[in-house]
């Protein structure tokens, strides 16, 4: 177990170096300069540009600013400051973050509760009334895109109805997270019931089920203990990656909801190009995947004792 | 005038560049009357996005930043809605002869640390962010003072050989005189712009992280927190001395990422007071908001650039202007701005912007008229378009596709010239294009005035070498007559030639006009005498808020 979890920290410092070389290089292809860009339509005269470059470190070629920028964030957690404005950009990632996070962790859990209750009922009563509406609910969730869902919520609840605020406010309360949270949270949602509902549906006319219920266990035992920790393992695959994706995948939701979040950020970074605001974002999102990923890989050894880690 | 703000609405993530975007200050007029009783320590708050730079008087060119500014500093001058001068902090700016120019200050005036506003503070303030190790972007609107070329050689890889402009001198405490290299007839105009205001001692001690994070000014109001990406907050300064005093307690300047965000809050008031309407709520707005819709113009104009450099029309001669006369009396302007922009914007009849003094009346002689028949007549006699091809350039970020396309197909049906949109992915690209001469034929180009004297619209998009000149238009006949006119040794001589050139303009067609803005905003019921000035930004200190 240990040697397996040192094997796969070890693993991620490639995993590390590779993705954010990969942006900062694809940064840098994009079309466009920040520093002229900076200066906007009128532009400025060329000493100007060029002390702005120097005092930035952009007229240095783009290994040796990769270079200096990894060394700095590995040796000194410094990831840089903004080209714009000058602004630390552990200083803009911690601004972004935390609500970010905040709708994350609200979202993942709406994803949850209701994915797995949903994929629960609809997985105990197979191919009857109840697992036919959940099934047709969620290809509704499934096919509508996250921009349509989130003006549709904001319609109906924000304009129509006047029960949720449309937009979130700077400073942002727990109460009004909630609308871009179900949006958020509800494509994932959809998955995560089907997946339940399948796996579930399967499980049950397992050997070990049969086995169970001869035994004459309860059935609140067979169903929470034996079917639900089997039939969990792809669920929980698919909750550990989508951490990840919610961080990541929050652009379009934040947009709608006026949240000044990761999403926001991020397409600021990539249109100003911004190459160290965005590797250091992507930079937290990777380990944030590395580690969950490498959790849920852990986690299935406590599901299914048959999993073993040399 | 090189370096003045641009990329108007970067509101969070979204950059809609609307154009190149000044700002001018602009404070003038103001309609307060309404019934209910008013709340002289009201606070108001106004939607806004995220400055892109640290606030600092030389380097503060886009909207965002600009109107936090405007309520923060004081310049010598500002102009009414006719483009006239009006004293601020100054007492007297005279001259005789146009080239040396002397300022007297208010006395008594203070920062809002308590240190006196005196004439040292101007003429330090103005050596520092002329300066080249500054790195101001605003730096070259200092560029008319003797010595400048010292302080800030243009060059790449040039170094400065002074740190002081050389044309500066201060009198005595509340006097200093200003010698440029030439006269420049309305070099008083200039002088309300941001980058001339003055800056306390302390702003020197600050190291290059602080400064700007949080400016101590001489305005009407001081600065109290900047949240970064949430909101910045400024209160009524009490010791301040000048016309414009607030008649609010403050400002909150609230962040939003979209424009549709800001104007839904502003229905259920949550903010009071908008600078822009989204496209989307455009057709809408004036019914949601009755006599709280704002639609007013303001100095800006939007135009179709030539890219001269581009072998279309410059091989194998250079393009008889009268195709591009044709090219522009085959856009119907009426239509377009009607239907496809709602109305937000008004056609244009010449180079130079409403409320700019020496705005005229059909500037361009007639060259914007829609006039098929005519067009094809005139694109024929210049010898055609080569190739029988144009593409126009935009960003395809900022919400200009649209009237792109239809101004395509106004002048594909009016002349059947070949006309196709060349969209850039970004504000981004779309610049750099444009700096490196990759330009293939025409490019959507726009202008808010710096100043507001026509010479700005014309001298700094037209002149050989100009800032605003990115499409390499020259003419020498054309660069004589912007000499004389600025040579003249008044003001109004100078606008009355500049006039002149505008009228002439049309034998030159160094670019087409289209439209000029309009602002279109709104405000909530809690407050009044919303105005807005010239550079489209709303004046702070005329709203009144309600009990």
């Amino acid at each position: 177990m240990g040697r397996y979890v040192a094997r796969r920290l070890l693993q991620m410092i490639p995993v590390f170096l590779g993705t954010t070389l990969l942006i900062f290089a694809m940064v840098h292809a994009l079309p466009g300069d920040p520093v002229l860009a900076m200066f906007g339509d009128k532009g400025a005269d060329p000493a100007t540009l060029a002390a702005k470059r120097h005092e930035l470190g952009l007229d240095k070629p783009t290994w040796q600013q990769y270079f200096f920028y990894m060394r700095d964030m590995i040796l000194h957690l410094d990831f840089g400051s903004q080209i714009r404005n000058g602004r630390p950009v552990t200083e803009v990632l911690g601004d972004a973050f935390p609500i970010t996070l905040q709708l994350g962790v609200l979202a993942f859990a709406i994803e949850l509760v209701f994915g797995i209750g949903l994929g629960i009922v609809g997985g105990l009563r197979a191919g009857r009334l109840a697992d036919n509406l959940i099934l047709i609910f969620t290809l509704l969730i499934i096919s509508i895109p996250v921009f349509v869902l989130g003006y549709i919520i904001k319609m109906v609840f924000a304009f129509n109805l006047g029960w949720i605020e449309p937009n979130v406010a700077t400073e942002p309360e727990w109460s009004q997270l909630i609308a871009p949270a179900v949006v958020l949270g509800g494509l994932s949602l959809a998955y995560v019931a089907r997946l339940t509902r399948t796996s579930m549906a399967e499980n049950l006319r397992a050997d070990y089920m049969r086995t169970a219920v001869a035994k004459g266990l309860p059935r609140r035992r067979v169903i929470g203990v034996h079917l639900m920790r089997n039939s969990m393992i792809p669920v929980v695959t698919f909750l550990g990656t989508d951490i990840g994706a919610i961080m990541g995948g929050a652009v379009v939701t934040e947009f709608i909801f006026n949240i000044h979040g990761i999403g926001g950020v991020i397409a600021e970074s990539i249109s100003r190009r911004e190459g160290s605001t965005l590797v250091g974002l992507v930079t937290i999102l990777v380990i944030v995947y590395l580690v969950t990923s490498l959790l849920i890989d852990l986690l299935y050894a406590v599901l299914d004792p048959r999993i073993r880690y040399a | 005038m090189r370096g003045a703000k641009s990329a108007k609405w970067v509101t969070g993530a979204i950059i809609v560049a609307l154009a190149a975007t000044a700002c001018g200050g602009g404070k003038s007029g103001d309609s307060g009357s309404d019934a209910k009783a008013v709340d002289p320590n009201g606070i108001f708050s106004i939607e806004l996005g995220e400055p892109e730079k640290p606030l600092l008087t030389g380097d503060t060119m886009e909207s965002n930043g600009s109107a936090v500014m405007a309520g923060l500093f004081s310049t010598l001058v500002d102009y009414k809605a006719d483009g006239s001068l009006t004293m601020v902090n100054a007492e007297s700016v005279t001259t005789t002869d146009s080239k040396t120019w002397t300022v007297k200050l208010k006395p008594g005036w203070t920062f809002h640390d308590g240190t006196p506003v005196t004439s040292k503070s101007y003429v330090d303030a103005w050596n520092w962010n002329a300066s080249l190790k500054n790195a101001q972007g605003l730096a070259s609107w200092f560029a008319d003072i003797k010595g400048y070329d010292k302080v800030h050689p243009d060059a790449e890889g040039a170094k400065q050989t002074a740190d002081k402009l050389e044309g500066l001198k201060v009198v005595d405490e509340n006097t200093f005189t200003i010698e440029l290299t030439k006269s420049v007839p309305y070099f008083g105009h200039k002088l309300a712009y941001i980058v001339f205001a003055p800056l306390p001692d302390s702003f020197y001690k600050l190291d290059a992280k602080t400064r700007g994070q949080a400016p101590v000014g001489n305005g009407p109001y001081k600065f109290k927190s900047w949240d970064h990406k949430k909101k910045i907050e400024i209160t009524r300064y009490d010791g301040y001395k000048g016309p414009n005093k607030a008649k609010n307690g403050g400002v909150v300047f609230k962040n939003y990422t979209t424009l549709e965000a800001a104007y839904e809050d502003l229905k259920s008031g949550n903010v009071d007071v908008l600078r822009q309407i989204a496209p989307k709520d455009l057709p809408v707005y004036r019914q949601d908001l009755g006599d709280r819709a704002v639609d007013q113009a303001y100095s800006a104009i939007q135009t179709i650039a030539v890219a001269f450099y581009a072998d279309q029309w410059k091989k194998p001669k250079q393009v008889d202007p009268r195709v591009i006369q044709g090219l522009s009396m085959a856009i119907d302007r009426a239509t377009i701005t009607k239907t496809v922009l709602n109305g937000t914007r008004e056609p244009a009849t010449g180079w130079v912007a409403k409320g700019v003094l020496g705005f005229q009346e059909d500037g361009g002689n007639g060259v914007t008229k829609y006039d098929p028949a005519k067009a094809k007549e005139l694109i024929k006699a210049g010898g055609g378009v080569p190739g029988n091809k144009i593409s126009i350039q935009y960003n395809a970020d900022g919400g200009h596709k649209e009237w792109v396309d239809a101004v395509c197909n106004s002048i594909q049906q009016a002349t059947s010239v070949q006309c196709v949109g060349d969209g850039k992915p970004d504000f981004q690209a779309d610049l750099t294009a444009r700096k490196t001469k990759q330009v293939k034929s025409l490019y959507r180009s726009g202008w808010v005035l710096d100043y507001p004297v026509n010479a700005n619209f014309i001298s700094d998009l037209f002149r050989t070498g100009a800032g605003g000149n990115q499409g390499d238009f020259s003419n020498k006949e054309l660069d004589a007559k912007i000499a004389k006119a600025d040579s003249a040794k008044t003001l109004d001589e100078s606008v009355k030639a500049y006039q002149a050139i505008e009228k002439d303009l049309k034998n030159y067609m160094p670019s087409i006009p289209l439209w000029y803005y309009k602002v279109n905003a709104g405000f909530s019921e809690k407050v009044s005498g919303v105005a807005y000035g010239q550079d489209g930004d709303p004046i702070l200190t005329g709203v009144e808020v309600k009990k």
